[in-house]
């Protein structure tokens, strides 16, 4: 029994890896996209453009914008000297932001009356535009702190001492290279095994399959293991590069990290596995997948953090085993976390892995065309 | 010969929509798919950190810490949960049931009253950096408004020399829905036209039928518009659709013209479905033409078009490559016309290149078609 399995996965292995362009596909892309991605996908800022309108012109205004140009989140990329420059610079996106400073900016703050600072902000991409005010007041801050102790003013009664714990920097890169290692493994192990039984039937060999002595549970191991081998090599030739090449810090052991991926990759595997036995064309099975696959990319918490999705979403993704391993990876990686405490996130996808498995083998026998 | 052209013509883009009609999944591609994955994303994407769940570890309950964090309780953006200890606290963090912790040690009101300065602890999990930026924003606004309380209530002369003004134009209220949603739609609308054609085209080759189309007196550039036009004509509809939707479902303002929103998107479908074209022409078999569709068109225009993350921010050698992703100029289309209005000095340039690249994909298509006849 076990040799006719083996000889199955060889002939799956070979399927996928002998057509040049179908190797080429999932050799190529991946190592560009991780390489893309990696620096693509950033919340940070930097060099963001902003015009400087200053009716105040004196020396603790120029100070105060000094502070602006100086800061490596910033980039001043114009001077402007009246309101109407305002809205064109903003509505064709060549400054991102306008510093106003009031004309009375200086006079205000040498009397002790609070100096007004004026942010207009390009709101198009509401983030960006959070952070940029997020940065511009820690600038604001900064600069009071001085002129206060400048002026021997009395310190504030309290002050906030923020700490971050994980990413002690808040890098992006830490938290989406991880991610990258949960969102390519999924996309190539779908790649492999969603349309393998589709174009089987497409072509009509499957039958011929269903009439060998193999039973169901070969075919499915025929059919999963590939997928399983082109995965784990694709999710660990990841890993290494987030830490040697994007210096990612692996704070975890091996063992949660890898039991998590096997879990993954078999979900993936049932859920690719079912998709592609429910199709008759190879047409419906790729549209099965993207049906499966853009959601739970989006729906995972790779890009948006699912705790600000509205209730009855984040009950549906539940059923989304990339929500669970980017928990583990990112855990393993930035927390160190063990794999007593990851046993919630291990038993859903154990369990999504054997009900699509299942669902899967069932259906090799009963869809027949 | 110009009638005959158009005879030939009519007959080949009747035979396509029969092809489509008959077959539901080119429909479900061009409505269905739009309409689930925009309902999805639009309740489901969102950047706004709503009820975070904070620790509060005060040592020493008293009225200067519960003046303080009075203002967690009274925030929209917090749900403060409170901890005896900071341990205890720490491990509610590791196993993710608060995202920070706020700590007042048992010297603070002391600490407060004789020297100032007393610092107050904040812990942020880092993991998830840009939303740990954006919580330590709501944190800092809390601690300002507190301050300003607390000095008023206590007679004293404000000390915040500066105060910041900030008015985010085009989207006052910082929603991140207004913002996501125009580039949802064009996230969603390069699949439509890529699946569209790429699937297609490719299945006509592995079953000969476009080799017998190929021996017919129809020209090349007629079987091409042939399968173009059909395929247009269902994207528009689906594109029509998704508009509707973000306008009177997500309720995101569009300031700018239909005539112009229509214009710039017939130039992307052309460019979505040039793209869908070229890939089933090249690789004439679907498992491959299916693989490189998943490949080259959700995750390029996921991440690299500034849907959600901001180009700009991206080092300057991948901002190049984000050129060659035709949603990246979409998007920003969508987001300015929706939000800012008819900025021509914003859309002009950014159609122009759809209309580029819409001609160099349907001309590649073209070329490798032609190819294959010899």
């Amino acid at each position: 029994m076990l040799h006719q399995v083996f000889a199955l996965v060889i002939k799956e292995l070979l399927a996928v890896l002998k057509d040049v362009k179908s190797r080429m596909v999932l050799i190529g892309p991946p190592v560009i996209q991780l390489v893309v991605f990696g620096y693509a996908a950033t919340y940070d800022l930097n060099h963001v453009p902003f015009a400087v309108y200053n009716e105040d012109r004196s020396q603790p205004s120029r100070d105060l914008v000094a502070r602006f140009a100086e800061a490596p989140a910033f980039e001043q990329v114009a001077v402007i000297h009246s309101d109407v420059d305002v809205a064109p610079l903003i509505d064709e996106r060549k400054a991102l932001m306008v510093l106003h400073i009031d004309r009375r900016f200086s006079r205000d703050l040498l009397r002790g009356v609070p100096g007004h600072v004026q942010l207009i902000v390009d709101g198009r991409n509401s983030n960006t535009a959070l952070l940029v005010m997020g940065y511009a007041n820690t600038i604001v801050t900064d600069f009071n702190t001085w002129w206060a102790a400048r002026q021997g003013g009395n310190k504030p009664p309290a002050t906030l001492d923020i700490r971050s714990r994980f990413n002690e920097n808040l890098e992006s890169q830490w938290f989406i290279v991880p991610g990258i290692v949960a969102l390519l493994t999924q996309v190539v192990t779908l790649l492999v095994t969603a349309l393998s039984v589709a174009r089987e039937r497409e072509a009509g060999t499957f039958d011929q399959l269903l009439v060998t002595p193999m039973r169901p549970i070969d075919i499915l191991l025929g059919k999963s293991i590939p997928g399983l081998l082109i995965g784990s090599v694709e999710a660990t030739f990841i890993i290494t590069a987030g830490v040697l090449w994007f210096g990612v810090p692996l704070r975890g052991g091996l063992v949660p990290l890898y039991l998590g991926l096997f879990l993954f990759l078999l979900s993936v595997i049932g859920i690719g596995l079912m998709i592609s036995s429910l199709s008759v064309t190879q047409q419906q099975a790729l549209l099965g997948t993207f049906l499966f696959m853009v959601p739970s990319i989006i729906l995972s918490g790779f890009a948006t953090p699912i705790a600000n999705m509205p209730p009855l979403i984040q009950d549906i993704t539940y059923l989304n085993p990339m929500r669970y391993f980017l928990i583990i990876v990112r855990g393993v990686f930035l927390e160190g976390t063990s794999t007593s405490s990851l046993m919630p996130q291990y038993w859903p996808m154990m369990l999504i892995g054997i009900a699509t498995l299942a669902m899967a083998g069932w259906l090799f026998r009963r869809r027949l065309y | 010969m110009s009638t005959a052209r158009i005879m030939r013509l009519r007959g080949l883009v009747r035979k396509e929509a029969w092809q489509i009609l008959r077959d539901p999944s080119s429909i479900a591609i061009a409505f269905v798919m739009p309409v689930i994955l925009l309902l999805i994303f639009g309740y489901g994407v969102s950047l706004d950190a709503k009820r975070v769940p904070l620790a509060l570890v005060c040592e020493n309950p008293n009225h200067d810490t519960a003046s303080f964090t009075a203002g967690f309780f009274q925030s929209p953006y917090f749900v403060p949960v409170r901890f005896g200890t900071v341990q205890e606290a720490e491990k509610a963090m590791r196993a993710r049931e608060v995202d920070g912790i706020v700590w007042l040690r048992s010297d603070f009101s002391r600490q407060m009253l004789s020297e100032g300065d007393a610092p107050i602890g904040l812990l942020v999990n880092g993991v998830d950096a840009n939303n740990a930026r954006i919580i330590e924003g709501y944190l800092q606004q809390v601690w300002a408004v507190w301050l300003a309380k607390f000095e008023a209530a206590q007679g004293l002369p404000l000390r915040i020399p500066v105060q910041v003004d900030a008015r985010v134009w085009f989207n006052p209220s910082v929603t991140s829905t207004d913002f996501l949603v125009p580039g949802l739609i064009a996230v969603i609308m390069t699949l439509t036209g890529a699946l569209l054609t790429a699937m297609v085209v490719a299945r006509e080759w592995e079953r000969g039928t476009m080799e017998a189309l190929l021996v017919t007196p129809a020209s090349i550039h007629e079987i091409i518009l042939s399968k173009l036009l059909p395929y247009f004509v269902l994207g528009m509809g689906g594109m029509g659709l998704s508009v509707a939707m973000a306008v009177w479902l997500f309720g995101v303002p569009l300031r700018g013209s239909l005539w112009l929103l229509l214009a710039s998107s017939s130039a992307f479908l052309l460019c979505a479905l040039g793209m869908g074209l070229l890939i089933s022409v090249v690789s004439k078999n679907q498992f491959v033409a299916g693989q490189i569709a998943i490949i080259v068109t959700f995750l390029p225009a996921f991440i690299l078009s500034g849907f959600v993350f901001d180009i700009r921010s991206m080092p300057a050698a991948i901002q190049l490559i984000t050129h060659i992703v035709a949603a990246r100029y979409f998007v920003t289309i969508l987001q300015t016309l929706f939000l800012a209005g008819n900025v021509w000095r914003v859309i002009l340039p950014n159609i122009l290149a759809l209309v580029i690249m819409a001609g160099i994909f349907l001309g590649l298509a073209r070329r490798a078609s032609h190819k294959s006849l010899e």
